[in-house]
């Protein structure tokens, strides 16, 4: 097994255990959408309008929830030190792990947002849009997220500094992935044009948060 | 292989540690490091491993694979076990085997040889201090590397353990390793060389004699000439100021 494989089997392991954080993302997720209903009221054609914002908000919490802990806890009980001193590079062993936490985290909010959808009284070429949003978009909050979980390795309170550090840049891909979502649900602006804009922010972020966040730790462990 | 440490300085938060600290270890050869809390022992290890900046000095390898940094051809035991309490025994060891690239036909041998071969599948949160030291001994069997860095490496372990740990020592030295060791008191090597980083700090009892590794606030009461004490290597192992 290569080092980059052993990494990602072990980090998917942990996180699937118990304790490891992969389904309370999803629950979260369920918990806050469920919520809203109760808060809005059973007006069908609101609900229906605020859908996609709703969904989307919630993945962008719920992907946030177990972030913190991502490099913290190899920080912690020493890990971390060996990794550095192994021979995979620090950006594709940062990469690896973000992949890792999208697959237990992000990949399940994708897979019950259809479900959920249905709460929201949002019809099945909506549903299918929006989790077509979903799956490219939550990669790039994973791997933002990334670069606040770098930065807030060596901290005790280190969430409340992620999400203060995390959430402001992920604005753009919010603005986008709800455009298409509502572009598939309302109109009048076609599926494809915020859809692209979305994909290519994903591309960007798969790109420069592994970077950012490996120059991060490297200074952090200095 | 020889590994060579000319003048090294370390500095935390712009406070030297210790300064001008030489020392040179060749295959077979053991080297104990040590020192009052708070004289760099650990700091030292980890500028060795590039876990730290070496603030001034140099650190070479001759006889090593070029390919490879210092640091890949090192094993480092720290204070910390670098274990996931969710994963069972035999997992956590097959994980840093892979991590460094050996695929590890049996883990059972190096469970056996430290004691754990019963334990493979009992989740690591279970084990207690010194078998978690032990679980990371382990990996300095699972994955060969020519040199040992060990950080206090008997400090949790009982007296069995402890002349394992030794026997297990002195068989990676016969293999032609080499170990540096920072620890209080002997680890069962005889005929280790010894590197004193604090020979001429002032007596225990002023200022930050329990400031620890990271009490660079505590140290920050005693006089500037005590944060730089000279250390060098005694004339006994014939091996400094090469």
């Amino acid at each position: 097994m290569t080092p980059l494989a052993a990494l990602l089997v072990r980090d998917m392991r942990i996180a699937l255990r118990v304790g490891g954080g992969a389904l309370m993302g999803v629950l979260f997720f369920l918990v806050v959408v469920t919520l809203i209903p109760f808060a809005v009221g059973p007006d069908l054609a609101l609900l229906k309008r605020i859908g996609p914002a709703i969904l989307w908000l919630a993945a962008l919490l719920a992907s946030l929830l177990a972030l913190d802990r991502l490099f913290a806890g190899d920080h912690d009980d020493g890990s971390l030190d060996l990794i550095l001193m192994g021979r995979a590079p620090l950006e594709l062993v940062v990469a690896i792990k973000g992949l890792a936490h999208w697959l237990t985290t992000g990949l399940p909010l994708v897979i019950c947002a259809p479900l959920i959808g249905l709460l929201l009284n949002l019809d099945l070429p909506a549903d299918a849009a929006l989790m077509l949003t979903l799956f490219v978009g939550t990669p790039a909050l994973t791997f933002i997220g990334l670069i606040g979980a770098a930065i807030a390795v060596t901290l005790r309170r280190g969430g409340l500094l992620l999400a203060v550090i995390v959430l402001p840049l992920t604005v753009p891909i919010l603005i986008f992935g709800v455009a298409a979502a509502n572009a598939a649900v309302t109109g009048p602006i076609p599926f494809g044009t915020p859809f692209t804009i979305l994909c290519a922010l994903t591309l960007a972020s798969l790109v420069v948060g592994p970077f950012a966040a490996a120059a991060a730790l490297r200074q952090e462990m200095e | 292989m020889r590994l060579t440490g000319v003048e090294l300085t370390c500095q935390r938060g712009e406070r030297d540690v210790f300064a001008g600290v030489s020392f040179a270890v060749a295959s077979g050869e053991a080297l104990t490091i040590g020192g009052r809390n708070g004289a760099g022992k650990s700091s030292l290890l980890r500028m060795i491993v590039g876990l730290l900046h070496i603030a001034a000095g140099r650190l070479t390898l001759e006889g090593g694979d070029p390919e490879l940094s210092i640091a890949e051809q090192a094993h480092y035991l720290g204070h910390k076990d670098a274990l996931k309490g969710s994963l069972s025994v035999a997992e956590n060891l097959r994980f840093w085997a892979g991590f460094f690239g050996v695929r590890l036909a049996d883990f059972r041998e190096p469970l056996e040889t430290v004691g754990l071969g019963a334990l493979a599948r009992l989740p690591a949160a279970y084990l207690s201090a010194g078998q978690r030291r032990r679980l990371s001994i382990a990996r300095l069997i699972a994955v060969p590397r020519p040199i040992w860095l060990l950080d206090e490496p008997t400090s949790t372990l009982d007296a069995a353990a402890q002349d394992r740990l030794a026997e297990l020592m002195r068989a990676h030295l016969a293999g032609g390793g080499l170990i540096l060791a920072a620890s209080h008191g002997p680890i069962g090597l005889s005929g280790a060389q010894q590197l004193r980083l604090d020979q001429t700090a002032p007596s225990p009892l002023v200022g930050g004699s329990w400031g620890g590794e990271s009490g660079g606030d505590a140290r920050a009461s005693t006089p500037a000439r005590d944060l730089t004490p000279p250390a060098t290597i005694p004339s006994s192992s014939g091996a400094a100021d090469e």
